[in-house]
C-alpha cells in the first residue's frame, strides 16, 4: 500500500498516472467520478494551456481540461513507460 | 397506451415538466444525451422546422419540443439538457431526470457519440435504471469510420438489451430506422431487458430490502430500484422530486423508515459512509461501461486522436495560442469589413430608390406632405439604414463564427483564456459566453445559463456587455475606417481591422478587470470548481452553417432591430422637427448634455445619438449623422470621405473617434439585451448593476483619454 502518490496537477505532460484517491467532496466530486476518474483509471496529461493552467488530460478516450485547484485532488501513481 | 396522465404522474408535475400531453394522439419521445454528441443534429433533423423553443418552467434551462409524423402517428420529440450524468446535481441533469422519471415519455432515445462510446454509455446506463423504454443512438458513424472505430452495434444491442441504431445524423443516414425503433419501443412492439448495473453484494441486498416496501407503497408508478437507489445514496434533490411526484413523503413511512436506518447502521459499521455509498454507485456504472466498450468497440487505427492533437499542440501551444486566436479573431472581422462595403453600398442604393419611389406613392394617393415625411423619412428611413448597415455584416460574420463553433474551436478558446478568468474569480465557461457577445448580447447573456454558480453567473451576465456587438460593430468599423484608415482598400481595411481588434482586446481586457473587481466586492467568492472538455474537431458541414445562422441568428437580430428601430425612428424623427424657440427638441437635449459630454471628449450630438441608440446600438451613428445634417431627416449614407467631412466640419479630432469608440464599447446594454438580463436574473436590482456598470465604466474611461490627450497636448 505504500505506493507513491503524487496530484495530478503535477504529472508531467506526456505522461500516464492512474486514480488512486479523489480528496475532492461533494459535486466536485461527483463530476470527476462522472468523468469516470474511478480508481485504478488512467490518465494521460496531455498538454498545458498557453498560460500553464489549466491542464488537459485523456481520460476514457475524451479530452478533458482541469484547473490545478480540481487536479490537485486527485491523487495518482504515476505510470513507467 | 395504457398511460393515462394519473399513472404517469404528469397531473402532479405539469409545473415541472411542462409539457403538455394529449396522450391518445401523441407520443412523447424525450431525447438524452451528452454534450457534443450532435444530439441538436438528430433533434433537428428528425423535426425539421417543426419546433418549439422555451425554458422549462421556472427554469433557466431552453427546453426545444418538435413533432414529426411517423406511419400516421404523430410524435412530440422532447429534447432534453445535454448531460454526463444524472447523478450530479446541476439543474439541468435535475431536469433531465425528472422528464424521464415523471414524464414517463412512451421512449426515450439516448444519443451517444461512436468516437467516445464508452463514456457515453455512463448516462446510458443510468436512464436504463429509470426506464425500459429506450433506444440507444450510436451517432457521428461516420466520424468514427473516419478513425476507424468500428463498433459492434448489434452486440451492443444484445447486452445492453434495448434496440440500438448506427446514426450519421447530418447526413440523415440511420434515421428511418431510429424512428422504426421509437415505434417498436414506444409501442411494446419491442420486448426492452435493460441490463441492470451489479452495485456488488452489500448494495445489491440493501436496494433488495427497499424495492420490495417502496413497490408497496408506489405501486407501479414508479421503478422501485432507482427509488431503492437515490434513498440510499441520500441527499438528492430527485427524492424531493419523487416525494411531490407521488404525492406522498416516502420516508414518512414507518416501515421504510426503519429499514433505511438499518441498513445504514449495517453501512457505518462496514465503514461505508454516504459518500462512499456514491462513489461505488459511480465506480459500478463506470466499470460497466468500461467492459461493455471493450467488448463492442475496436480501435483499427493507431492513436485515433492524433491529428486532433497535433491540431491542438499548435492552437493552444504557449507560443501561438494566443496570437493564433487573434489573428483568427482578425481575419473573421477584416473578411466581415471587406466583404461588407460592396453588398451595404447595393443594398443602401436600392432601399434608397424605393424611398423615392414611396414619396412618388404617397403624393400620388394625395397624402399630407408631413404624413408622408414622417412615415418615409421617419420610419422607413431609419430602417433602410439599419437594414443596409446590419444585414450584410451579420450575414458574413455569423456564418463564420458559427463555422468555428462547429469546428469544436470554441472550447479552445475557453481553454487558452481560462487562467485570466481564473485570476478574475471567474467561470471558465465565461470566455464562451463572452465570445457569444461577439454576436449579440442578449444572446451572450442567454448563453450565460451554462453556468451552474448563480454568483459567477450574474458575473459573466453584467460583464457580457464588455464586448462589442453586431450592432456595436459598424460604429467601430466605421469611426475606424474614417479616422484610422487614410488610404483606401486593402491597405485601409487592414489599419482599420486593426484599430477594431485592439478595441476588442480593451473589450475583453475590461471584461477580466471587471470580473475581478466585481468578484472581491458586490459577488464575493472562489471560482467553482469547472470541467471544460476539448471535444474532437468536426468537419463543420458548410452549407447546414450558412443556412442555420441566417435563419437562427442573422434573422432573428435583424427582425428585432427592425422592430425597435420603426418606433424609434417615428420618435427621433418628431423630436428633430418638433421646434421649441427656434431649435429643435434634439437641439436641445444636445445642448443640455454638451458640457458633460465635452469632459468625456465627445459632444451632446454623440451622446444624445448614444440616448436615443437606446433601442438598437446600430442606428446611433445614423442618429449622429442626421442631428449634425440638421435637416431633421437622416441623410442617406453617402461616402465614407463626406461623412468624414462632415464629423471635420463639427469639430471632430482622432481624440473624439477615440472616446466614441470607447463610449461604444462600453456603455448601457441596449433595450433587448437589458430586457434580456431581466428576464434571466428575475431581478430589477441586477438589471440595474447590468446598466450602471458599464456605464460607468465608460464614462470614466472617455474622461480619462480625452482628459489625458489634453493634458499631454496631444489634441
Amino acid at each position: 500500500m505504500n505506493e507513491n502518490l503524487i496530484p495530478l496537477d503535477k504529472l508531467p505532460v506526456g505522461t500516464s498516472g492512474k486514480v488512486r484517491k479523489l480528496t475532492a467532496k461533494g459535486n466536485a466530486r461527483r463530476r470527476m467520478l462522472d468523468l469516470g476518474m474511478i480508481y485504478d483509471t488512467t490518465i494521460e496529461s496531455l498538454r498545458k494551456s498557453p498560460a500553464g493552467d489549466p491542464v488537459a488530460y485523456q481520460i476514457r478516450g475524451a479530452v478533458i481540461a482541469l484547473r490545478s485547484e480540481e487536479a490537485s485532488k486527485v491523487f495518482i501513481k504515476s505510470v513507467e513507460h | 397506451m395504457g398511460l393515462t396522465k394519473k399513472s404517469t404522474c404528469l397531473g402532479a408535475l405539469k409545473g415541472t415538466v411542462g409539457v403538455n400531453i394529449k396522450s391518445s394522439i401523441e407520443i412523447v419521445v424525450a431525447l438524452a444525451g451528452n454534450p457534443n454528441t450532435g444530439k441538436s443534429t438528430v433533434f433537428n433533423s428528425l423535426t425539421g422546422l417543426n419546433q418549439h423553443t422555451g425554458n422549462w418552467p421556472g427554469k433557466t434551462v431552453s427546453n426545444a419540443r418538435g413533432g414529426y409524423r411517423y406511419r400516421n402517428k404523430e410524435y412530440v420529440l422532447v429534447d432534453l439538457p445535454g448531460t454526463y450524468s444524472l447523478l450530479a446535481n446541476s439543474v439541468e441533469e435535475q431536469v433531465a431526470g425528472e422528464f424521464i422519471c415523471f414524464g414517463r415519455p412512451h421512449a426515450t432515445v439516448v444519443v451517444t457519440d461512436a468516437t467516445c462510446l464508452e463514456r457515453n454509455l455512463n448516462l446510458v446506463l443510468q436512464i436504463m435504471e429509470i426506464t425500459d423504454r429506450v433506444v440507444v443512438c450510436v451517432n457521428l458513424m461516420d466520424e468514427a469510420a473516419r478513425k476507424r472505430i468500428v463498433i459492434d452495434l448489434e452486440r451492443l444491442s444484445a447486452l445492453l438489451g434495448v434496440p440500438v441504431v448506427g446514426t450519421t445524423a447530418r447526413s440523415g443516414r440511420g434515421l428511418s430506422e431510429l424512428k422504426s425503433a421509437i415505434e417498436g419501443v414506444a409501442f411494446g412492439r419491442i420486448k426492452t431487458s435493460p441490463l441492470k448495473v451489479d452495485y456488488g453484494k452489500t448494495l445489491e441486498r440493501a436496494v433488495k430490502e427497499l424495492e420490495e416496501r417502496i413497490g408497496v407503497l408506489a405501486g407501479e408508478r414508479i421503478n422501485e430500484r432507482w427509488v431503492a437507489l437515490r434513498l440510499l445514496e441520500g441527499d438528492s434533490p430527485l427524492i424531493r422530486s419523487i416525494n411531490s411526484c407521488l404525492g406522498f413523503d416516502l420516508e414518512a413511512d414507518r416501515q421504510l423508515r426503519q429499514k433505511l436506518a438499518d441498513i445504514r447502521a449495517e453501512f457505518m459499521e462496514k465503514g461505508l459512509s454516504s459518500e462512499e455509498v456514491r462513489d461505488v454507485m459511480v465506480s459500478a456504472i463506470v466499470k460497466t461501461a468500461e467492459v461493455i466498450g471493450r467488448d463492442v468497440v475496436t480501435f483499427n487505427g493507431k492513436a485515433h486522436n492524433r491529428l486532433d492533437n497535433r491540431i491542438d499542440s499548435v492552437l493552444t501551444s504557449k507560443t501561438f495560442g494566443i496570437p493564433i486566436m487573434v489573428a483568427l479573431l482578425g481575419v473573421v472581422f477584416w473578411i466581415t469589413i471587406q466583404g461588407a462595403n460592396v453588398p451595404s453600398a447595393l443594398l443602401a442604393d436600392g432601399l434608397f430608390w424605393i424611398e423615392e419611389r414611396l414619396f412618388v406613392l404617397f403624393g400620388r394617393i394625395g397624402a399630407p406632405a408631413w404624413v408622408a415625411d414622417i412615415l418615409v423619412s421617419g420610419v422607413y428611413r431609419t430602417l433602410a439604414w439599419v437594414v443596409s448597415v446590419m444585414l450584410p455584416p451579420m450575414a458574413i460574420f455569423f456564418p463564420l463564427f458559427t463555422l468555428l463553433e462547429d469546428l469544436g474551436y470554441l472550447p479552445r478558446v475557453a481553454f487558452n483564456l481560462d487562467h485570466y478568468f481564473k485570476k478574475a474569480c471567474a467561470h471558465g465557461k465565461q470566455a464562451l459566453t463572452m465570445c457569444m457577445g461577439f454576436g449579440c448580447n442578449a444572446a451572450g447573456i442567454i448563453a450565460c445559463r451554462i453556468i451552474d454558480s448563480p454568483r459567477e453567473r450574474l458575473i459573466a451576465t453584467i460583464t457580457n456587455n464588455f464586448v462589442p456587438c453586431n450592432g456595436r460593430f459598424p460604429t467601430l468599423i466605421a469611426l475606424a475606417l474614417i479616422f484610422f484608415a487614410g488610404a483606401a482598400g486593402a491597405l485601409g481595411s487592414l489599419a482599420a481591422t486593426l484599430a477594431v481588434l485592439a478595441a476588442i482586446v480593451l473589450g475583453v481586457g475590461i471584461t477580466l478587470l471587471v470580473s475581478r473587481l466585481l468578484s472581491k466586492t458586490i459577488l464575493k467568492g472562489l471560482p467553482s470548481s469547472f470541467t471544460l472538455e476539448l471535444p474532437p474537431y468536426r468537419k463543420p458541414q458548410v452549407g447546414k452553417v450558412i443556412v442555420r445562422s441566417i435563419f437562427d441568428r442573422t434573422l432573428f437580430v435583424l427582425g428585432r432591430a427592425v422592430a425597435v428601430a420603426a418606433p424609434a425612428g417615428l420618435i427621433i424623427w418628431v423630436m428633430a422637427n418638433t421646434s421649441i424657440g427656434g431649435a429643435s427638441l434634439l437641439a436641445h437635449g444636445a445642448r443640455m448634455l454638451d458640457p458633460f459630454a465635452r469632459l468625456m471628449g465627445l459632444d451632446g450630438y454623440i451622446l444624445m445619438a448614444f440616448v436615443l441608440g437606446f433601442p438598437a446600438n446600430e442606428i446611433v451613428i445614423p442618429i449622429l449623422i442626421m442631428s449634425y445634417t440638421a435637416g431633421g431627416v437622416m441623410v442617406e449614407p453617402g461616402s465614407l470621405a463626406e461623412m468624414r467631412q462632415l464629423f471635420v466640419d463639427n469639430g471632430w479630432t482622432w481624440v473624439t473617434a477615440v472616446c466614441m469608440m470607447l463610449f461604444s464599447l462600453n456603455h448601457w446594454p441596449c433595450g433587448t439585451t437589458l430586457w434580456t438580463i431581466r428576464k434571466e436574473t428575475q431581478s430589477w436590482k441586477w438589471t440595474w448593476v447590468s446598466f450602471l456598470v458599464p456605464t460607468i465604466t465608460g464614462i470614466l474611461l472617455c474622461i480619462i483619454a480625452a482628459q489625458g490627450a489634453r493634458l499631454l497636448g496631444l489634441a
